[in-house]
């Protein structure tokens, strides 16, 4: 039974925004012609409250079930006009939204008759869309009040502990057996301060202390399955497998230094460390005696392997200069009768097979006749200290005043340029680094006793299994992609999932706490609400007509799209966000977006044609 | 969750925090003291390192800020008085009378183009553009709603006039209206006030207000936006010609130890990059040259960002200090810098100055109402730098974006975020607790 069309269309003059260009009445006279058209009206401001109740009064009097408003924007207006709709007991999709605004009379302000006319024709296709509306109804889908974070390092931590502040259970996962992640192979946060590892342990508190975070150490997600509010998912508990339902997931997998194979001599001397093995080699009290050292930044940044800026090795390196310069006694190895080290093990933080890799190239150099390092002598009373740079990323107020403190410490910074980078070898059994000085134009020698490489942190080999476990995107500089770039820091384009800290880049520990805090925040908002809105306005798949053959899992951006026991396409309908992508590229034309569908886009063209046609 | 929160600012920051807060169900008070929510995000033209149109994408969440049902929206209003203690504070805010009752206000405009009263420098336009008596700050303002300057009416300060009264067909206008102190009880405090523009006029050696085509950044943004005071051309201010070669000077009162500004503003080596780029793609003949000391360009895609610039816009980079000290006879500024050790002199037809950005002047008022710490230059202090960032000296006062140190835009929303985060856990706890 096909339904009777009532339509009523509100013509706004917007004081005189529109009215002062558009022929305002000769629209409503030329609406009242459109078919289903039943009542048509101009209006000074459809928006204020005599406006809107012309809409409410004319729906109950003329019983009318399509309305349409012809005035502005709907992404100020829609909900309003919606609202007004739903009062007077009609459906808020059998509305239709016309701009005679922003696309009309404010871009032809200067072609008047012509700009009436456009007006008129923009109003007939929304008349012909609005023939073929159906009402629509929301979906409420309850959403689990639980949480998965992935990581458990600062930022899975802080998130964590904020998400159980907020008053809901989570699951901490982390790989190793102790939380803390990479900051447990730093020396120091603070200047001449206490150990990384005893500044962690408030944050380590917090966590093993909370009743609401389930603490699975040793442990990895296996898998997961679903969508917002509700993700099945399998964990890997320290050999125990934990099946569960969360609502939302936080990823929090880090990042892992680059190893400079083949960089700087790294493979081949021993006294040649990235800046985490110098970390390392302090925090273990095993730092060498030395009295000068250079540090090379950008080693595998900035268009050398990589193409980013690691963002935190300038800061990393002048702290661990200032430290040398300020507290060299107390960074010293000593032995347990208190004798200063004298040699270095560096191989601890790098992989085994790169520590025998390097083990024999140094077996090589030997054969060859190579020179034996000399014994460091005892450091004078000041440690020449250099930073090799390109540029030095001290950005915001802290690292800036450090890098100021350095320089008043006499740590040199040295530029080099990209082309005519320093060099690294042996000379009399003593590392040399070998640099063009630009000011001086000069090739310049710098004998040291230790070099320490700045080189990027880089995304963890694990992510690309991430990635495909929760069906979120890595960027090209490999690490986790997010929704917006500036404004949704911490989401993914995907519903209930959410990112932070150095999975998504390089980031220092204080963003990487904010960033966590802001994850947290993000997440606990469909907890705390306790249900999603879906859209009405979603992806339909034709099943009969469906081959399964998965184009549209692969251009969905939202995770929206599986195949179901039949083998054919099927919408979540909580992840989808109706943009459309699914149905553009269906080959077979299975996929209809609703309230968008073929047929009423078809209807607005060939209205829009009408007059060309006739 | 219950109760409320209330934020003082409403840019970008300040903006996320109140929509994080609110889709939890909390009721937040915004507090701004312009007639229209946005900051400055809203200001400027486009954003690094994706050149999205900045009103663009944040236009929606201002409009979506200000439409939702838990966000009580208070614009052109300042706080005022602040007691209590985390989780039960009692907030003081002076809503100014704006002499347009907003619940009438369509925005139709139909004042703004009668108004007499001309010639008033526009303070979102950085001065380059006048408005009149009553004004919206901008095409995309939120609330839309007329505001009645007092200082410059005529009706107000003369009791003539009366113009916008007869045209308002809405009889929106109101000049009867008197300030109202508003009180609200809320649970936790977020403060997200952003930064002031630093005036280079106090520092000679770069030619600002002295020479006519040396123009700060923040007017500079205003100049390439299509909806600014030159509809998007840019144009020397001495004899309004279009400029075949731009100059862009960093760390302008920034990084400087004797100015008490020591520290690196994070964002300028990015938006002088941008602003370069975005001076070739207005017009193809315009060469640019950015002199900088370092090219902090350490975020995700920023390195990238620069290698483009220079590559596909044929940005040139120099490292050095640059000053400007003298200008030809056809205002053409001329620029002095280093290059290998020797002193160079040139001549630009405009010169730009990514001028540091400072803590707000009025931090110290805002200070003492909340009884939070600035550090030494005069950000909001951070209760621990490294691991509570958004935490203040007062428990249940949180800071997010530039008002507490430098940051970027997504800096900004995620500290908003993060705020939100840590007021919601305030709220948590006071419920269970009091």
């Amino acid at each position: 039974m096909k339904e009777d069309i009532r339509i009523g269309v509100f013509v706004c003059h917007c004081g005189t925004n529109i009215g002062g260009f558009v022929d305002v009445p000769s629209v409503v006279e030329y609406s009242r012609t459109l078919p289903g058209v039943i009542y048509a009206t101009g209006n000074l401001y459809t928006c204020a409250e005599d406006g809107l109740a012309s809409i409410r009064d004319a729906i109950k009097e003329h019983h009318l079930n399509r309305v349409i408003v012809a005035s502005c924007t709907p992404r100020t207006h829609a909900p309003l006009f919606q609202g007004v709709c739903e009062e007077a007991g009609l459906n808020k999709y059998l509305f239709t939204f016309v701009n005679i605004r922003e696309h009309c009379s404010w871009v032809h302000m200067k072609e008047g008759p012509k700009a009436t006319e456009k007006a008129k024709d923009l109003v007939r296709m929304g008349v012909a869309r609005a023939q073929l509306l159906e009402p629509k109804e929301e979906a409420r889908i309850d959403v689990e009040p639980k949480a998965l974070v992935i990581g458990g390092g600062i930022s899975g931590m802080v998130a964590a502990t904020s998400i159980a502040n907020h008053g809901f259970p989570v699951y901490l996962v982390e790989k190793e057996a102790d939380f803390g992640g990479f900051v447990r192979n730093l020396n120091n946060l603070y200047l001449g301060g206490k150990d990384a590892t005893e500044m962690l342990k408030p944050i380590v508190d917090q966590v093993t202390s909370n009743k609401n975070i389930i603490k699975c150490l040793k442990s990895k997600v296996a898998g997961v399955d679903g969508f917002i509010g509700n993700y099945q998912v399998a964990l890997d508990v320290d050999g125990k497998e934990v099946k569960d339902k969360v609502g939302v997931i936080v990823l929090a997998t880090g990042a892992d230094e680059y190893v400079p194979e083949g960089l700087f001599g790294y493979d081949l001397y021993e006294n040649v460390v990235t800046l985490t093995e110098f970390e390392i080699l302090c925090k273990r009290k095993t730092l060498p005696k030395i009295s000068s050292i250079a540090f090379i930044q950008c080693v595998g940044s900035r268009g050398h392997v990589k193409s980013y800026c690691s963002r935190i090795c300038c800061n990393v390196a002048i702290k661990n200069a200032l430290n040398i310069a300020e507290n060299y006694q107390n960074i010293l190895g000593k032995d347990e009768r208190g004798a200063v080290v004298e040699k270095v093990g560096v191989d601890m933080k790098a992989p085994e097979e790169i520590a025998e890799r390097r083990r024999r190239r140094r077996g090589r150099r030997d054969r060859e006749g190579g020179e034996e390092e000399a014994e460091a002598p005892a450091p004078s009373e000041g440690i020449e200290i250099a930073i090799f740079n390109r540029d030095i990323m001290s950005y915001g107020l802290e690292h800036e005043l450090n890098y100021n403190k350095a320089r008043e410490k006499h740590v040199r910074f040295v530029r080099y340029s990209p082309a005519n980078p320093p060099k690294v070898y042996t000379e009399n059994g003593k590392l040399v680094v070998d640099y063009w000085h630009d000011t001086l134009k000069l090739q310049r020698k710098m004998n040291v006793d230790m070099i320490v490489l700045s080189t990027p942190l880089v995304s963890p080999p694990s992510a690309p299994g991430i990635s495909k476990l929760l069906k979120v995107p890595l960027g090209q500089d490999g690490f986790f992609l997010e929704a917006h770039v500036k404004l949704r820091p911490v989401d993914f384009a995907t519903d209930g999932i959410f990112v932070c800290g150095t999975a998504k880049g390089p980031a220092d520990i204080t963003e990487c706490v904010f960033q966590a805090q802001a994850a947290a925040s993000r997440a606990a908002i469909p907890l705390a609400r306790g249900y999603v809105q879906a859209e009405a306005l979603t992806a339909i798949v034709d099943a009969d007509i469906c081959t399964g053959c998965g184009t549209c899992i692969e251009v969905c951006p939202y995770g929206a799209l599986r195949k179901n026991m039949d083998g054919v396409a099927e919408v979540i309908v909580a992840a989808c966000k109706g943009c459309g992508c699914c149905g553009a590229t269906c080959p077979e034309g299975a996929i209809d977006l609703s309230h968008y569908t073929d047929s009423q886009l078809l209807a607005e063209a060939k209205a829009a044609l009408q007059e060309a046609i006739q | 969750m219950e109760r409320s929160v209330l934020v003082v600012g409403s840019g970008v920051a300040g903006i996320q925090a109140s929509l994080d807060l609110a889709d939890k169900g909390v009721i937040v008070h915004l507090v701004e003291k312009d007639p229209s929510i946005g900051g400055r995000m809203a200001q400027l033209d486009k954003t690094f390192p994706t050149n999205d149109c900045s009103i663009c994408i944040l236009a929606p969440k201002m409009a979506d800020c200000y439409g939702h049902p838990n966000i009580n929206v208070l614009t052109y209003s300042e706080l005022i008085g602040l007691d209590g203690h985390k989780g039960r504070f009692k907030a003081k805010v002076l809503k100014k009378a704006r002499y347009v009752d907003e619940s009438k206000c369509t925005g139709c405009g139909e004042c703004l183009v009668k108004c007499p009263t001309k010639g008033i420098p526009s303070e979102f336009e950085m001065g380059l553009s006048t408005r009149r008596a009553i004004y919206m700050p901008f095409l995309q303002a939120v609330p839309r709603v007329a505001t009645i300057d007092r200082e410059h009416c005529k009706h107000l300060t003369e009791g003539k006039c009366g113009v916008c009264k007869k045209v308002c067909k809405r009889e929106a206008i109101d000049y009867e209206m008197k300030d109202a102190v508003l009180e609200f009880e809320v649970g936790a405090v977020i403060v997200a006030t952003g930064f002031d523009v630093w005036n280079p006029m106090v520092a000679s050696e770069y030619g600002y207000g002295r020479f006519p085509n040396v123009f700060i950044a923040m007017e500079y943004e205003r100049i390439i936006n299509a909806a600014g005071p030159t509809s998007g051309h840019i144009r020397r201010r001495s004899d309004g010609g279009e400029p075949r070669t731009i100059a862009f000077i960093q760390c302008v009162g920034s990084r400087n130890v004797q100015l008490n500004h020591p520290y690196c503003c994070s964002v300028c080596c990015m938006h002088s990059t941008k602003e370069a780029m975005l001076a070739k793609e207005h017009k193809d003949d315009v060469k640019t040259t950015i002199f900088y000391k370092d090219m902090r360009a350490c975020a995700k895609g920023f390195y990238e960002y620069v290698v483009r610039a220079q590559r596909d816009y044929n940005v040139e980079y120099v490292n050095s200090d640059a000053t400007v000290q003298e200008e030809t006879e056809d205002h053409n500024p001329v620029v002095s810098f280093d290059v290998g050790g020797r002193s160079v002199r040139k001549e630009f037809d405009m010169v730009v100055l990514a001028t540091s950005l400072v803590p707000r002047a009025t931090n110290a008022q805002l200070s003492k109402v909340l009884g939070v710490q600035l550090d030494e230059f005069g950000f909001i202090k951070s209760k621990d730098r490294i691991f509570s960032p958004v935490e203040t000296n007062v428990p249940g006062i949180y800071v997010a974006g530039y008002c507490g140190g430098p940051a970027d835009i997504p800096e900004s929303v995620a500290q908003g975020s993060a705020a939100a985060a840590k007021a919601a856990e305030t709220l948590v706890e006071a419920r269970v607790f009091a």
